[in-house]
């Protein structure tokens, strides 16, 4: 039944998971910049927000038209709604990894020094909880999403560890101000991002429950997903 | 998906087709001239053999002796009013009520009995309608009589009045009879109310066919009424019919009387054709409420 | 005021066929309840069942308990008398082709005696104002018949006629089916202003309709009622997975 329309919900799908995939990798790469201070890393995550960008545009065209012409209704107006949010999420992902690739442009300039902040550390934490957001998308499982809004709690940590003892650093050894301030941003960039995973993993449990557990609201039993399962 | 498109260039159409089609037209236009002929021919026939003899002494004296010349047929007139009169007064509601029991409880075997019987009945020659009234009414009675005739002209009309009032009824949409039970209407009421007021106007119809029939009946009423050559309204005594008077004219030896069977013949054609139109136009104006 | 409507252990037959098994359900009063499904599955016999049109089918039959309001339809009431408490608009308007705008309207008044002349005319102008026909007919009510008005008027006038007679529960067997979409659009408007006197049903295959009028609505298949909630938890996030796949279009 409804075959054209099947097929518009598998296409739009397909379409955000390639945009997810250009979204991690771009974060990947400001990461591995970073931590390599390799400036063509840098350049190649800027070439590619325009296409990023685009495929925001794109998605939210097709999502548009979906519904409009569609009348789509329970599972599948849920879906949709929750792409156009993944979608500017995914989005805000990549501007967030050319924020990082321009701070490491900026320190590239600078000296190397050693600083009281572990970068890669957060930047895998990051980039698994953007992995495991869009594996929960794919797989549409809730108890995925659940584990990386979980996850969340620990970048925080991370971020307001960093932030305490950068400061420390910059209080201690003024010299080192600018790159601890470029590491600085990182680590908020890095937060940012994991904050826009968690928000992906929420839109997932709304798209697979019908449940808004955003800003902690509470969560609703019935779930279509698990009878699902247990046929 | 492939699609094996049809040569669709509109081409007018071919010599031979559209031969085919005036020929065609033509047969039709031909047959309905056939078919208004005869009636025409009738009508003029009458008219030119009649109207010579037509004259108000006609329309209001009773037939004179033998041999005495004028007189008229009024009597005749009045007394098929008053036969026709009686048979519809018997013969229409029965088929009525026939009918409405046929369309709305007659789906069962007793239905289809009734159904063949209306039918068999409408059959039945009418000179053999006449014998059984004559043995029902005539001989209970002792004597001819405006209701023998009067009953054996309802008994021919009943069968149509009965078939086509169950037709008529049967084309009422269901949709009206469930918006009057949906209302808290009892199918007795929503029967005579609704579904009938519905069908009036092709119940009328079916009404107007049967009497336009037995209008010109003839054979019923020899045993039955009988014939009068003096004015008569008392139903229990033999009564003048035109018909009757024109049959009892036209094999006569007397030419006087000849004429005054043609005469009669014309005004019986009028007397149907004016009172059949009367009814039409009445309906066509909404007297007569009925479907559109 | 509307009453509310329960319904315990509904079976219905149509001669040795089982159309309804086991149906319970409560209605609530002032409120307008949808009823939903695929072809065959039911919800037209219910609503007739709920003011017993159903028997009228030859060889139909329904047994269990309907209440409206505080009475149980079933319990020997005579059918005619239950049918004067419940009104109901067909699927293809219907009005008295023989009938004038206003004596339709005062058909189910007339036809079951009442003749007052003048509450009939009180009675008949406030029944079109209700249905929200007043207007374009005013001058015409008497004169013109019934069937002389488009699909439209003539749907709303078979509303008037169903609310002359001041029923507490109005039943609408796919009203809007055979409408276009600006006839539909005003008595979707009318049943909003009707909810507040009465108790409405809806049968509908247009579950757009149901999400817009109804705020309950039942699911039906195959004679059951698989799932009745709240319309808007029905339409966003069903409890049942046939009701979800029948509102996604997936069968149906």
């Amino acid at each position: 039944m409804r075959t054209r329309f099947q097929q518009g919900l598998d296409d739009l799908r397909q379409r955000l998971l390639r945009m997810g995939g250009l979204a991690e990798q771009a974060v990947d790469r400001a990461c591995q910049a970073y931590i390599e201070r390799d400036l063509a890393r840098c350049h190649m995550v800027l070439e590619g927000e325009s296409q990023i960008n685009a495929a925001e545009r794109d998605i939210d065209e097709q999502a548009f038209d979906l519904l409009a012409m569609q009348q789509p209704m329970a599972v599948d107006l849920r879906f949709i709604l929750a792409v156009t949010k993944i979608n500017s999420d995914l989005e805000r992902v990549g501007d967030q990894a050319v924020n990082i690739a321009e701070r490491v442009m900026d320190m590239a300039d600078l000296p190397k020094v050693d600083l009281p902040v572990d970068i890669p550390r957060m930047a895998a934490a990051v980039s698994a909880m953007v992995r495991r957001s869009l594996e929960s998308f794919i797989e549409g499982k809730a108890e995925l999403a659940q584990a990386v809004l979980e996850m969340d709690n620990v970048v925080d940590r991370m971020r307001d560890e960093a932030f305490i003892s950068l400061v420390k650093a910059m209080n201690e050894r003024p010299e080192v101000t600018r790159q601890a301030l470029d590491s600085l941003l990182v680590a908020r960039n890095l937060e940012r991002v994991a904050d826009h995973a968690t928000n992906i993993a929420e839109d997932v449990i709304f798209w697979v429950r019908g449940a808004d557990v955003r800003h902690n609201a509470p969560q609703e039993p019935a779930t279509v997903q698990e009878i699902r399962e247990t046929h | 998906m492939a699609t094996t498109t049809a040569n669709m260039d509109l081409k007018p159409l071919s010599l031979q087709r559209r031969l085919m089609d005036s020929l065609m037209t033509g047969a039709a236009a031909l047959a309905v001239v056939l078919v208004l002929l005869p009636l025409g021919a009738i009508f003029a026939y009458l008219v030119y053999k009649g109207i010579g003899s037509l004259n108000w002494a006609f329309l209001t004296q009773t037939p004179k002796p033998v041999g005495e010349a004028g007189g008229g047929m009024a009597n005749a007139i009045a007394g098929s009013v008053l036969i026709l009169g009686i048979a519809s007064l018997i013969g229409v509601p029965m088929g009525i009520g026939a009918g409405i029991y046929l369309a709305e409880y007659g789906r069962n075997r007793l239905g289809n009995l009734i159904r063949f019987t209306a039918d068999v009945l409408n059959g039945v020659p009418s000179i053999i309608v006449g014998i059984v009234a004559y043995g029902l009414v005539v001989l209970r009675q002792g004597h001819f009589s405006a209701l023998a005739g009067g009953a054996a002209l309802a008994l021919m009309m009943i069968p149509t009045i009965t078939r086509t009032t169950e037709e008529m009824l049967l084309l009422v949409p269901l949709g009206v009879r469930e918006a009057a039970y949906g209302l808290g209407v009892s199918r007795w009421r929503t029967t005579l109310s609704i579904t009938l007021r519905t069908a009036t106007s092709g119940v009328i119809t079916g009404i107007m066919l049967a009497f336009a029939r037995i209008a010109g009946e003839t054979a019923p009423l020899l045993f039955t009424a009988f014939g009068n050559q003096y004015w008569n309204w008392n139903m229990n005594q033999p009564t003048a019919a035109l018909p009757l008077q024109i049959f009892t004219y036209a094999i006569s030896p007397f030419d006087e009387w000849h004429r005054q069977a043609w005469a009669g013949a014309l005004i019986l054609i009028i007397l149907i054709v004016v009172s059949v139109s009367a009814v039409r136009l009445a309906a066509s104006r909404g007297m007569l409420k009925g479907a559109n | 005021m509307g009453v509310g409507i329960q319904v315990e252990q509904l079976n219905a037959w149509f001669g040795k066929t089982q159309a309804l098994k086991n149906i319970n359900i409560k209605m609530a009063a002032n409120h307008a309840t949808a009823v939903i499904g695929p072809s065959g599955c039911g919800k037209s016999t219910f609503v007739r069942c709920l003011n017993r049109m159903h028997e009228t089918i030859p060889e139909a039959r329904a047994e269990g308990k309907v209440e409206i309001g505080d009475l149980n339809i079933y319990n020997g009431t005579p059918a005619v008398q239950v049918r004067r408490r419940i009104g109901m608009v067909f699927q293809k308007p219907n009005p008295f082709p023989t009938m004038s705008i206003y004596d339709n309207v005062a058909a189910g008044l007339k036809l079951n005696g009442f003749h007052d002349r003048k509450r009939l005319d009180e009675i008949v102008e406030k029944s079109l104002l209700a249905a929200a026909l007043w207007d374009e007919v005013k001058d015409t009510a008497k004169k013109k018949s019934g069937a002389s008005l488009s699909g439209g008027q003539q749907q709303r006038l078979c509303i008037a006629r169903a609310l002359a007679v001041e029923p507490q529960v109005l039943l609408m067997d796919e009203p809007c089916s055979a409408l276009d979409p600006i006839s539909t659009g005003k008595i979707e408007e009318l049943i909003f202003q009707l909810k507040e006197r009465f108790t409405i049903v809806i049968v509908t295959h247009n579950m757009q309709q149901a999400s817009r009028v109804a705020e309950f609505t039942g699911f039906f298949l195959l004679g059951s009622l698989i799932e009745f909630d709240k319309t808007e938890k029905i339409f966003t996030n069903p409890s049942d997975k046939r009701t979800e796949d029948y509102i996604t279009g997936r069968f149906g």
